[in-house]
């Protein structure tokens, strides 16, 4: 069993090395000195830049530091920065140098040139967004993509090495548990969690302090503690980027939420699909448990809490939390009707809380900053702050932490740097396949849970895909149609056969079958759906069609009245053409089509048979000459 | 005491306990709320979505089913709103459904059609893409029809809740569809054949393997002599095919009726009822007496005696050996029968009428085939009188042919759970004391799941159970097979409730089921009977003297034993 | 089932799906665990391991075969050596993942959910494999291959051609 005094031990022990990684350079060369390593290099670990092979990075930093004898060099492998398009990202401490895209190569250069003793920074390595127009470097978080975020869910990511529970005890983890077994009556938190006015940030945005007090009144001896960690959203990974980078704060605050509900076990129910995420867990949980933070009388308290993981299969209706317990069941991952809500009868028929990843990440800091302090985030109905998975035609993708109420604009301008290759931006979807869009218009609008209710989207879990004007709207909205009826689990009957025959009518409307009863009809499907179904992946399935409706009616009508699609998607509504004045006969889209659908001799204007074309853009893509069109 | 809530379901008041849902409070307020996938008893799944009301307190719509009432609550259900999404959703159900309901054996008694017409619906307002599946037709006992089925669950639930789980969802989504394990033939699967799942279908997704066509084409051929017998628990359910009062007797009627369509006899078969009360009585007290592993086991019920074949076989040596009285009836009528008329037995057309589809497949045992050409069911009998032009309600009451007309109202209690416990009973007892005079014993009658008693007679303690439905049945066995409990003699039928309440039944609209006490009204029906019966014992039944005078000497003799016994086989199922 | 996909299973293999079984039975809930290391163990779920599975778990086929079919990553057919997964989340998809599949599709020749006739690939589709940033992706068995171009499918699988 863990002491808090032993606890203390290996905060101080750690305390310098974790600060150096946060705060600026001059400090940190200071306090560098007194850790024993000249240097600290971060490499990330997360899924996004071990997909460009950080694991190479790492491998050749070890190499070339035992090469060239640089044993005062301390290499952490953390979990996500946050600006996943530029992985592989490698981070140096103390000057704070932001390396991006690195291959093993680039790492070979920078250990030669900068981690060598009296090395200068590689400048055409780094980030370029840290190095200004008169070369200097700025710090990475004074640039655009870190400077408007607000890193709370996200304190530990990308900073300490998630595999270490030491680092994570030096960061601050398991400092709120210790507090709230110290000082703290169940009550007590509970009212801090409710003081704190902290919402779900798993889409639906129910109070967490309310929840963990319902749990708390139902009576009995076993309760449960669980955390979604099933994030479905396809294009979302803020729960993913938090397990990865520190696996702790979860483990952490279930078992605050655990002393505070009268509950001894927890279940974490993560997908299979994030091997890394799961793998961390297990060895988070393994260590917790050696270092007594968690299994039987923690930290001499008399207070038991032990947590189990739990797969998930591929089913994206077990992010809906019934559908969760029953899949933590071993059964069909089916939702149940509620009322009784899990806090009175949720998992094996016990009372039980369930929060998502990132809201459990937030608990630690409500606890040790207290409630006054977090209530002052954000706006006044949301508090704190949001992650999103800021994605698709944007320029920097990747995760950000923004306190609620900042702007679209704001996210989409400055923190992601607009939009890549000179498109304009057309709308942001958010939530997911239970969310909407938020067109052009509403740019201003303050992202927080109302506003985006009110203007017909919803905050989701984080999901942020920015769409340019090469999107089309109907064609999202069926994309987003075949991804709720591929994962209806099929029980109630609005969304079973609902989400299959509004998908049937807007695939109608892309083929340019559409008829004007169509929109007639999917109006009030969708209405029906999202009043009838049984749970929350029903009631929201029909909100990217009802909220692309919304805005972007038009566009339905043109697909639907002059049989156009004016984003040029939908294939079925254009032909592609070359135009004669242009074409200089290169040659090169005859060479490229798949289909041999295009004829002409060389330096004579090529002409495209649109009977054996396929559409596939390859040509127009390869135009070097801008001679082909889509109309 | 129980807390009882104050709300108001379309301004009316009601006052029900804590935890009522708003569905049972509505009816007391006699409101009566659309359902397709509740079943009282068996189903609850607030899935299909037909019953959404509108209730304070609530977001959107809320299922009646399962929403349970608060204090001050109220509850709207047949506003516009609701009235819309219920159109909407037989829609949808629409849209995906085979509608072929001309020629539908649940046409006029089929839920979704009743509901379609009721909320006027575009049934091709959202046709669109659909999936086929074959038609299971793999066992004689149920056919499955896929492209009719909205998977309301409820034959799933009537499965899961028999504990057999033959059949489950497969798949997600759109194509969800029931079905066996690896979409294999209902014949493959651990299917008992008890039928529940049937009656329990509120559409034509689900029906019994009808072999009525036969019997017409045996009715009809010239050369053929058609012999009818009718189960005990027929006459107490063939009333409701004709709108009759539930627990209607209907013997005579139902006698009448078979009569004009031409057999060459009419048979009760409540008279091998007590066939097999004599054998099994006997049976049980040479058990006792030579100590033989106990308890000894009913063998009437074929869905239960399939369920042991595969689920239990150790207790298979523990099985009375005696054939179920619809086989007893077989054999008797194809060898004593024949012999004494001077009847070729292949010119001899056997028509059983039961409550039952596992009876379909019983017939077809290879123990014992050929005794019984056709196993119909009651609705497949009021099927046919409906057919023949039969005006039923406006019958005179005649009665069975001889010599099978007569028997005891043991016999006829066979029908109910605990009947077959409570014939032999009588029997036993008196067999192993004269003396002994009780005719009820009120112990084993009624629906609780396990009923048990301790009876003394002659020096003997006779500890019996009864139990009905499979899921009982295997807490029975389980406390059996840990040592437990110990019984000399236990009674088992695959369907809760007993025959009145088998999967061969009438299928009751659901605002009636799910408002009556069905098996219970059944059962009445037959007791009422038993107890107006003059003869209470089967061993005091005039019919079962000339039998073993003229044919079979005496109980449980090798002559019996070639006639009216049967044997089983290990046949391992999952 | 036909007798190209007749089911092989080894005494090795049984061993230890026994083993996993005895190890999880009296964990309540334990059939999903189950049915992921038997996966792992035989590469699908054909009925033999399924009935394994029910016989071992006390519970009935057509219970695993519902929990088995509900999952998107239980597979009831062999997959191939390789197993291509192309990711259609929504990054991906407005970032063109659908024409990835598709020329994958073309290159060998079956369509998503298939495999090979010489066994070698699989395609599936996922949903997010959580690698945005590099949108649009694909994963070959454990490898993850990202900024992919129709143009460089090609490239990708013949390095696995070339392999086998």
């Amino acid at each position: 069993m863990m002491t808090n005094a032993q606890l203390d031990a290996i905060r101080e022990k750690k305390k310098d090395l974790i600060r150096v990684r946060r705060v600026i350079k001059e400090e940190g060369e200071k306090l560098a000195a007194k850790t024993g390593y000249r240097k600290q290099v971060l490499v990330c670990g997360g899924t996004g830049c071990t997909s460009s092979h950080s694991m190479q990075v790492i491998a050749q930093l070890e190499k070339s530091l035992k090469e060239l004898n640089l044993d005062d060099i301390l290499v952490v492998k953390t979990g996500c920065f946050g600006l996943c398009a530029l992985g592989p990202i490698m981070i140096v401490y103390p000057e704070g140098a932001f390396y991006a895209q690195m291959t093993p190569e680039h790492v070979k250069t920078v250990a030669e040139k900068h981690l060598v003793k009296g090395g200068e920074i590689v400048k055409e390595l780094l980030y370029q967004g840290t190095v200004s127009e008169d070369g200097s470097i700025i710090p990475f978080a004074e640039t655009p993509f870190y400077k408007k975020q607000m890193r709370i869910a996200l304190r530990n990511c990308g900073v300490i090495a998630p595999e270490d529970i030491e680092e994570a005890i030096g960061a601050g983890d398991y400092q709120a548990l210790e507090k709230v077994l110290k000082e703290m009556t169940p009550d007590d938190v509970i009212n801090e969690m409710l003081a704190s006015g902290l919402r779900g940030r798993g889409g639906a945005g129910f109070p967490t302090g309310r929840k963990w007090s319902f749990a708390k009144a139902s009576p009995g001896n076993v309760k449960y503690v669980c955390c979604n960690a099933d994030e479905g959203d396809p294009g979302a990974f803020m729960d993913r980027s938090v397990l990865e980078g520190d696996p702790h704060c979860v483990l952490e605050a279930m078992a605050i939420a655990g002393y505070a509900i009268g509950s001894n076990h927890g279940f974490i129910y993560v997908r299979a699909e994030y091997p890394v995420a799961v793998q961390r867990l297990k060895i988070a949980i393994k260590q917790a448990r050696e270092y007594g933070l968690l299994g039987k009388n923690i930290l001499g308290s008399g207070f038991d809490f032990d947590i189990e993981i739990r797969l998930g299969a591929g089913a994206f209706v077990c992010g809906e939390e019934t559908a969760l317990m029953t899949s933590i069941e071993g059964h069909r991952g089916e939702p149940r009707p509620r009322p009784p809500f899990p806090a009175v009868k949720g998992l094996f028929g016990k009372p039980t809380i369930l929060n998502n990843v990132e809201t459990w990440a937030n608990v630690n800091p409500i606890i040790m900053n207290g409630a006054a302090w977090f209530s002052t985030i954000g706006t006044p109905n949301s508090s704190g702050t949001k992650v999103f998975a800021l994605g698709g035609k944007i320029t920097n993708v990747g995760l950000v932490e923004v306190p609620m109420g900042t702007t679209l604009r704001e996210i989409v301008e400055e923190i992601g740097g607009g939009i890549p290759n000179g498109k304009k931006f057309k709308a942001a979807q958010t939530g997911g396949p239970s969310g909407g869009c938020i067109p052009a218009e509403c740019i201003d609008t303050p992202i927080d849970y109302d506003s985006l209710l009110a203007i017909g989207s919803m905050m989701g879990s984080g999901g942020m895909i920015i769409l340019d004007e090469d999107t089309c709207m109907v064609d999202i909205s069926k994309f987003y149609l075949e991804f709720t009826a591929d994962e209806s689990c099929g029980k109630c009957t609005p969304c079973r056969i609902g989400t299959k025959r509004l998908l049937q009518l807007l695939t109608k409307i892309t083929e340019g079958k559409g008829e004007p009863e169509d929109l007639v009809k999917i109006d009030e499907l969708a209405n029906h759906m999202k009043q009838s179904s049984l749970c929350a992946l029903g009631q929201s399935a029909p909100n990217p069609v009802l909220s692309t409706l919304r805005y972007f009616r038009k566009e339905y009508e043109a697909h639907i009245n002059d049989k156009i699609c004016p984003a040029g998607v939908c294939k079925a509504l254009f032909t592609y053409h070359i135009i004669p004045d242009k074409c200089k006969g290169c040659t090169l889209c005859a060479r490229n089509c798949p289909v041999k659908a295009i004829s002409g001799e060389v330096k004579k204007p090529h002409v495209i048979d649109t009977a054996k074309c396929v559409k596939c853009g390859l040509c127009i893509a390869n135009c070097k000459f801008g001679a082909i069109e889509r109309k | 005491m129980e807390k009882m809530v104050n709300l108001k379901i379309n301004g009316i008041s009601v006052t029900v306990p804590e935890g009522t849902t708003i569905l049972q409070a509505a009816r007391k307020a006699h409101i009566e709320i659309p359902t397709l996938c509740f079943l009282k008893d068996v189903s609850c799944a607030g899935s299909c979505r037909m019953c959404v009301v509108e209730a304070t307190g609530a977001r959107g719509l809320v299922a009646a089913c399962v929403y349970p009432v608060a204090e001050g609550m109220e509850v709207r259900t047949n506003t516009d709103k609701c009235r819309r999404s219920r159109k909407m959703t037989l829609e949808l159900f629409l849209s995906k459904h085979k509608k072929k309901c001309l020629s539908c054996e649940r046409n006029h008694n089929c839920e979704l059609q009743k509901l379609s017409l009721g909320y006027s619906v575009d049934e091709d307002r959202f046709k669109g893409e659909d999936f086929v599946l074959p038609i299971d037709l793999s066992t004689p006992y149920v056919v499955r029809d896929n492209d009719k089925c909205i998977n309301c669950m409820r034959c799933v639930a009537a499965c899961r809740k028999q504990h057999v789980n033959a059949i489950g969802p497969i798949g997600r989504g759109f194509n969800v569809h029931i079905g066996s394990a690896f979409d294999r033939p209902l014949s493959e699967s651990p299917c008992v054949g008890c039928g529940q799942c049937i009656v329990a279908c509120p559409v034509g997704a689900l029906s019994e393997n009808s072999t009525v066509d036969e019997v017409w084409d045996a009715l009809g051929d010239g050369t053929k002599k058609v012999v009818f017998f009718t189960a005990p628990s027929v006459r107490a359910t063939l009333g409701e095919a004709f709108d009759m009062p539930i627990g209607t007797n209907v013997e005579g009627k139902m006698v009448a009726a078979i009569r004009r369509l031409n057999p060459y006899a009419v048979f009760n078969m409540d008279v091998t009822a007590d066939l097999t009360i004599m054998e099994e009585a006997s049976e049980l007290i040479n058990r006792i007496k030579t100590n033989k592993p106990m308890p000894m086991f009913t063998s009437c019920c074929p869905a239960w005696i399939k369920f042991v074949e595969q689920t239990y076989p150790e207790f298979i040596p523990q099985l009375s050996t005696c054939k179920s009285p619809q086989q007893m009836f077989g054999a008797l009528l194809k060898s004593y029968w024949c012999e004494k008329h001077g009847i070729d037995p292949k010119t001899l057309y056997v028509v059983s009428v039961i409550p039952c589809t596992a009876k379909k497949y019983e017939c077809k045992r290879e123990q014992m085939a050929g005794d019984v050409d056709a196993a119909i069911t009651t609705r497949e009998l009021a099927r046919m009188i409906k057919t023949a032009g039969i005006k039923f309600n406006e019958l005179p009451d005649e009665e069975f042919d001889n010599p099978f007309a007569t028997a005891s109202g043991a016999g006829t209690i066979f029908g109910a759970t605990g009947g077959v416990m409570e014939a032999a009973l009588r029997t036993a007892a008196h067999m192993l004391d004269g003396n002994f005079e009780v005719l009820d014993f009120f112990a084993v009658r009624g629906t609780q799941p396990i009923k048990e008693a301790t009876y003394l007679v002659a020096g003997h303690t006779l500890r019996v159970a009864v139990t009905s439905g499979l899921e009982n049945a295997r807490t029975l066995l389980e406390s059996i097979k840990s040592g437990a409990k110990k019984y000399d003699f236990v009674e088992i039928m695959a369907c809760p409730g007993g025959c009145v309440n088998g999967g061969g039944q009438p299928t009751l609209s659901d605002s009636i089921r799910n408002s009556v006490e069905l098996k219970e009204a059944r059962a009445k029906a037959l007791y009422t009977s038993d107890v107006h019966n003059e003869l209470r014992r089967s061993a005091d039944s005039p019919v079962m003297d000339v039998l073993y005078d003229e044919f079979l000497g005496f109980p449980n003799s090798h002559k019996a034993h070639e006639i009216l016994h049967t044997s089983y086989k290990e046949n391992k199922k999952i | 089932m036909d007798n190209k996909s007749a089911f092989h299973g080894s005494a090795e293999q049984k061993a230890r799906l026994t083993a996993v079984i005895e190890e999880s039975r009296s964990t309540p809930g334990c059939l999903m665990h189950v049915l992921q290391e038997a996966q792992g163990i035989y590469g699908y779920l054909p009925i033999e391991v399924q009935t394994m599975i029910a016989e071992g778990l006390g519970i009935s086929l057509s219970e695993v075969y519902g929990v088995a079919t509900f999952y998107s990553q239980f597979s009831l057919k062999p997959k191939g050596k390789h197993r291509i997964s192309v990711c259609l989340g929504t990054a991906c998809y407005v970032k063109g993942s659908d024409k990835i599949l598709a020329e994958v599709e073309k290159q060998l020749g079956i369509k998503c959910g298939e495999c090979t006739e010489d066994g070698l690939f699989s395609i599936d589709s996922c949903r997010c494999v959580g690698a945005c940033g590099l949108a649009p992706v694909m994963m070959i068995d454990e490898e993850v291959y990202g900024r992919l171009k129709p143009e460089s499918v090609k490239e990708i699988l013949d390095k696995y051609r070339e392999a086998k």
